[in-house]
């Protein structure tokens, strides 16, 4: 019984981690918050 | 052109959505009976092998789905499965995916009012002093609906109101705005409670509090396993039927859902991140309160005989006597507690119902998000009318075992054919690995071409078929009489025609002879609305040719 309890416990904990530490996707992505994110903006040319 | 511009607030927030749609009252009432049911702690090996090749798949299926039909503007079943495949009928088949949320959620509200109202009188004190038998009572008059506990006229159908318009303004809300709102606050609260209760679970004591048991008893009558069940097909059957309700897979939420997710986004990993959720609330959490606690008090005999009628039965006639055990305002919180994650396990699963209608309407219609959902709360209110008012002749249970158990079964079989065969293996594991944030193992390629759609049909012929007492040995020797619960005597009514033969009771004939009425009547209006929204799916693809979109 623990061992299955603590199994499941310890792969939902390991997926939400892995959610949480995914690295950040360039914007336009599909989430609202972070449309103004500095870091996820994506970089414009500046070779004019 | 679309006149739906809704879109998801954060990634935790789809993830919280996602994981509040699979968690519903059945994580904490279903899979605990099924699991004493089906040969405890054994019950767990079959669980867990239908999670991992059938109910992980179905996951990737229908977040790939969704996201694919998203990019072409398509954001319910009909047309994000017509994307997928050229033939004109899926489009049809994929009304099952919104039929199947407007008939579940017209009776699965209900509970949730119950569960709203039940909260009340937990702060009330109504259940203090009231011996076993006088909970049950209180229950049984609570849906008769004549009586009035709180001094509101018709309590039940006005909590079932009330329920429904907090459904349609959280919906009114939008996605980010609504949905993802209350997933962001009740999923912590109801994990939160759960591990309250669960604690209670562990720590009951023989002799404290007036408990029979320590809880020690009901934990090992639940998880000791019992290998000699792990043959029968039947325990298999009822393993991949319990994953099913889990994770509401077969319904068009997830697809719902995951059709506002961009295709450079990941989805694998989000999809595995909600479905374990889902099934830490379920084996943890869920496994951890009803028995434990009701075996603490009642005893092993008792409870097996009460878990014969189900989870609801012991959720609303015993626990709220066994938490008033533990004193006034412990009981008070237990009972907040208990009732209010049930409540937010509903509520987080009926609003992701209302979605694919609202999408459907906002996408071919250009209806505004907020008449899409007051379309959605009126229709609701018709539909659900019905189970309210003739609970007892059988409406409620005839809604659920056709949407609610069949119609799942149906169109996760149909999809899982649509995405390995129509749509092609290939570019499907293309959609699920694209923007992945985790390697999808390669085996999965094989589970979800050949392992999951032959357990599906599996499961669906095993449903239509069933052998008389599940003897499945018997019946595969030759002598293979069809089981009550089996769909085809479902249809033919065969239990309620032989209670009706049997029947000497004027009254009780009477009443069965009414509740024949109403069950065939349920099952005319559910085919109606079936009817009803295929002439609208029929009305769209016209506009659309004329629109020149096809």
């Amino acid at each position: 019984m623990l061992g299955t309890m603590l199994l499941v416990t310890g792969i939902t904990i390991y997926f939400f981690v892995r959610v949480l530490s995914a690295p950040p996707k360039p914007e336009p992505d599909s989430y609202l918050d972070n449309d103004d994110d500095p870091d996820r903006q994506v970089k414009r040319r500046t070779d004019t | 052109m679309s006149a739906n511009k809704e879109s998801w607030g954060s990634r935790v927030g789809l993830i919280l959505a996602m994981a509040g749609n699979a968690v519903g009252l059945g994580n904490f009432l279903r899979f605990p009976v099924q699991a004493v049911q089906n040969g405890g702690g054994a019950f767990i090996i079959p669980y867990l092998v239908c999670f991992l090749v059938m109910g992980i798949p179905l996951l990737w299926i229908e977040w790939s789905m969704g996201r694919f039909g998203g990019r072409y503007g398509n954001h319910s079943t009909p047309y994000i499965v017509d994307t997928m495949g050229k033939h004109r009928l899926w489009k049809y088949i994929g009304v099952f995916g919104i039929w199947t949320n407007i008939a579940v959620a017209s009776y699965y509200c209900y509970i949730e009012s119950w569960t709203l109202s039940y909260v009340f009188h937990s702060i009330m004190g109504t259940f203090n002093g009231l011996d076993q038998n006088g909970v049950a009572t209180f229950f049984d008059t609570y849906v008769s609906i004549g009586e009035s506990t709180m001094g509101i006229p018709y309590e039940a159908v006005f909590f079932y109101i009330l329920c429904l318009l907090l459904n349609t303004w959280i919906l009114s809300k939008g996605l980010s705005g609504g949905v993802e709102r209350v997933a962001k606050v009740g999923m912590p609260l109801l994990i939160l409670f759960g591990m309250f209760l669960a604690y209670k679970g562990f720590t009951i004591k023989a002799g404290e509090a007036g408990a029979a048991f320590d809880s020690a008893v009901g934990l090992n009558f639940l998880w000791t396993p019992d290998y000699s069940q792990l043959w029968s097909p039947t325990v298999w059957l009822a393993a991949a039927g319990q994953i099913f309700f889990t994770l509401s897979v077969g319904m068009g939420t997830i697809h719902c859902y995951a059709s506002y997710v961009r295709s450079k986004d990941d989805i694998a990993l989000n999809a595995m991140s909600a479905g374990w959720m889902n099934e830490f609330v379920e084996v943890v959490l869920g496994a951890s309160i009803l028995i434990p606690i009701s075996i603490g008090y009642l005893g092993i005999d008792r409870v097996t005989e009460l878990v014969q009628q189900g989870g609801l039965g012991l959720a609303f006639k015993t626990l709220p006597y066994l938490f008033a055990q533990w004193g006034e305002v412990l009981g008070a919180i237990a009972g907040v507690m208990w009732f209010g994650l049930l409540f937010f396990a509903g509520i987080t699963s009926s609003l992701a119902m209302g979605t694919p209608w609202m999408g459907f309407l906002q996408d071919e219609f250009q209806w505004k998000r907020k008449s899409a959902a007051w379309s959605f709360g009126l229709i609701v209110l018709v539909l659900g009318m019905p189970t309210v008012l003739f609970f007892h002749y059988g409406v409620f249970d005839e809604y659920d075992y056709w949407a609610g158990t069949v119609s799942l079964v149906v169109f996760a079989l149909a999809e899982t054919i649509l995405f390995a065969w129509v749509f092609g293996m290939g570019r499907g594991w293309r959609e699920i690995t694209a923007g992945a944030d985790i390697k999808v193992p390669g085996i999965y390629k094989f589970i979800i071409k050949f392992v999951t759609p032959l357990l599906l049909l599996w499961v669906f012929i095993g449903s239509l078929v069933t052998p008389k007492g599940g003897d499945w040995a018997k019946a595969f020797a030759g002598d293979w009489v069809l089981d009550d619960s089996s769909i085809i005597n479902k249809i033919k009514n065969t239990s309620l025609k032989r209670q009706l033969a049997e029947a000497t009771d004027p009254a009780m004939i009477e009443h069965l002879q009414e509740t024949l009425f109403f069950v065939n009547a349920s099952r005319i209006l559910l085919v109606a609305v079936f009817l009803g929204i295929a002439g609208l799916v029929y009305i769209a693809y016209k506009k659309r040719v004329r629109e020149g979109r096809i």
